[in-house]
């Protein structure tokens, strides 16, 4: 690590990790409840949990995110951070709004649009939050030596998330119009300038890891992050089918959102060949588990899980069913999940300087969440069929059929459970290696 | 063998390309056909104001609506068709939780207007033309009746 300011990455890492076991906690609160145990439900009734456990997700990804962009960005530019207490205040300002969302979600202080829950007032907060963030990496972008494509995708990807989260305060009163615009936040975010961030992350980790020319791995970003656009920006449409928009966004949603595969296609086979032609052997083994990984992982469950039930015709019965919560759980984790701790697993030797790149509990942790969150997509799966066949096909009534499905939430529960366990031994790693020293600076 | 610039034309003319064929597709969808199919005409403050209760209390944090949301609780697209004004206030307005067979919706204890406001938003939502959705259960008539 050249600049001292990266160091400041780390707190954003352990936000993001502290965030993501509380995810797990709401996960876990949910899933008890749909087994008949829900003696929380007093204190944390059911949409009080979902919300939480929905908006962490965002924020610990986001923050990862931030992270990410506080130690790439310097990097590449070849500049210090503009100033290192604005981004301390950044970070105090996104953890507080963060933590005040979710104190509020519990006092049924929230807007009930999935995804979008934090309330208006708030979301002031988080718009100058996220203003503050994009001033300084793109002040410090400017002042740096070199603007690379790596960093330039990063920010245009950031750029475009913070833009296009102000659709989603508007307030409509046509429950179709809300929706419609609810998607442009949600869904272009995930299927659309997410990817950029992904695309960016991706590239500086492989160029990192490999050795390969960095312009042979940028020309490769430009052809993947275009063909996001290409399938994702037309894909929105596999969300306008049965909403009350017109009848052909089945056409154009299910054409394009059938495309949507190949960006994450791209992806998977673009990690896998740099890493195939790279020469140096990056003594980060892990970090190179993960980065291979989120391409592979994401491919199938943002791409292959998508395309499963993206169809009109199959989407007809699958929407609005845990259909839905199998593909969106693999497709969080693979693309955005695992590259944030993809990053964190790089950047973390590099900031403290402890060059311990193979510790024991580091291996498990990959493989037990990978596991783990493989045997929670199948039993999502095996609840969203049988839900699918029975409510949808059958007509069995709401209830009986969700006292049919509660099998499925013990293998949930159990798969979780080893999840869990990955993700815990990740964190507590993560915590081991400590605080960023000064010692940690290489020479220029 | 391509090249970066060509790459990055590829990237840059694409995005805008797609970009503005969704933006003149969604002022299509929301200006001529959005009124059409969900009958804006009938769209009453009531309706606003049963909306704005059902968002401030988070309803799609347990339902779906036009199948968006939580899978905790039933689809209430076509709750009106299904359980009626008369049952649907009941449920808005008791004071003890509401649990058919054991799954507790929060007792929202809401007034007689609040409840109104909510069964008229439900009723306009159940008019929307959701091009065929919810579907009908089709291999219902398929099931084996057991002899008698």
């Amino acid at each position: 690590m050249k600049y001292k300011s990266q160091q400041v990455a780390w707190w954003f890492f352990a936000l993001s990790g502290i965030l993501l076991l509380l995810q797990i906690t709401y996960g876990f609160i949910m899933a008890f409840a749909h087994l008949g145990y829900d003696g929380l439900h007093e204190i944390i009734p059911f949409n009080a949990a979902t919300a939480t456990h929905k908006n962490l997700l965002v924020v610990w990804i986001l923050s990862g995110f931030m992270g990410a962009a506080y130690f790439i960005i310097p990097d590449e530019a070849e500049h210090e951070l503009i100033s290192v207490p604005l981004v301390k205040l950044q970070f105090w300002s996104l953890a507080i709004v963060g933590v005040t969302a979710v104190i509020g979600f519990h006092l049924n202080w929230w807007e009930g649009r999935k995804f979008l829950e934090i309330p208006r007032p708030l979301d002031y907060l988080v718009v100058v939050n996220v203003l503050l963030f994009l001033y300084i990496i793109i002040m410090t972008l400017w002042k740096g030596k070199k603007r690379t494509t790596t960093s330039l995708v990063l920010t245009m990807g950031l750029l475009f998330a913070a833009l296009l989260y102000l659709p989603g305060m508007v307030w409509f009163d046509n429950q179709t119009t809300d929706s419609f615009f609810r998607w442009w936040v949600v869904h272009l975010w995930v299927e659309g300038v997410w990817e950029l961030i992904m695309g960016g992350i991706l590239a500086y980790l492989l160029i990192k890891l490999t050795g390969v020319d960095r312009e042979v791995i940028e020309k490769w970003l430009y052809v993947i992050v275009g063909l996001t656009f290409i399938s994702g920006v037309l894909g929105t449409g596999h969300h306008y089918y049965y909403i009350g928009t017109p009848k052909y966004w089945l056409l154009i949603g299910g054409i394009f959102s059938a495309l949507e595969p190949l960006a994450f296609l791209g992806m998977a086979l673009f990690a896998v060949a740099m890493y195939r032609k790279g020469e140096k052997r990056h003594p980060n083994i892990m970090a190179l588990n993960w980065t291979l990984g989120t391409a592979i992982v994401s491919f199938v469950g943002a791409g292959l899980l998508g395309l499963a039930h993206t169809l009109p015709a199959v989407n007809m019965y699958t929407h609005g069913t845990f259909v839905t919560a199998m593909h969106g759980h693999l497709a969080f984790w693979g693309a955005y999940g695992m590259l944030v701790l993809g990053m964190i697993t790089y950047a973390t030797p590099l900031m403290t300087g402890r060059k311990l790149y193979t510790a024991p509990g580091a291996s498990y942790a990959f493989w037990l969440s990978n596991i783990g969150m493989i045997g929670m997509t199948t039993a999502f799966a095996a609840a969203g069929v049988t839900q699918v066949y029975l409510e949808r096909k059958v007509g069995i009534d709401f209830i009986d059929t969700q006292q049919a499905m509660e099998v499925h939430f013990l293998v949930l529960i159990a798969a979780a459970t080893l999840f869990t366990t990955g993700i815990v031994m990740f964190v507590i790693n993560f915590f081991k290696y400590g605080r960023p020293t000064d010692e940690a600076l290489a020479p220029a | 063998m391509l090249s970066k610039n060509q790459a990055r034309a590829f990237f840059l003319g694409g995005t805008v390309v797609f970009f503005l064929i969704f933006l003149g597709l969604s002022w299509h969808t929301l200006a001529r056909e959005v009124p059409k199919q969900t009958h804006e005409e009938n769209l009453t403050e009531a309706v606003v104001r049963g909306k704005k209760i059902f968002d401030e209390n988070n309803c799609m944090g347990c339902h779906t609506i036009l199948g968006e949301g939580a899978y905790y609780a039933p689809e209430l697209t076509k709750a009106y068709e299904r359980k009626g004004e008369a049952y649907i206030k009941t449920v808005l307005t008791v004071k003890e939780p509401w649990q058919p067979r054991g799954r507790k919706m929060v007792a929202y204890a809401m007034s007689d207007e609040d409840a109104s406001d909510v069964v008229a938003f439900l009723k306009w939502i159940g008019e929307i033309d959701l091009n065929g959705f919810p579907p009908k259960p089709d291999l219902q008539s398929k099931v084996p009746v057991p002899a008698k």
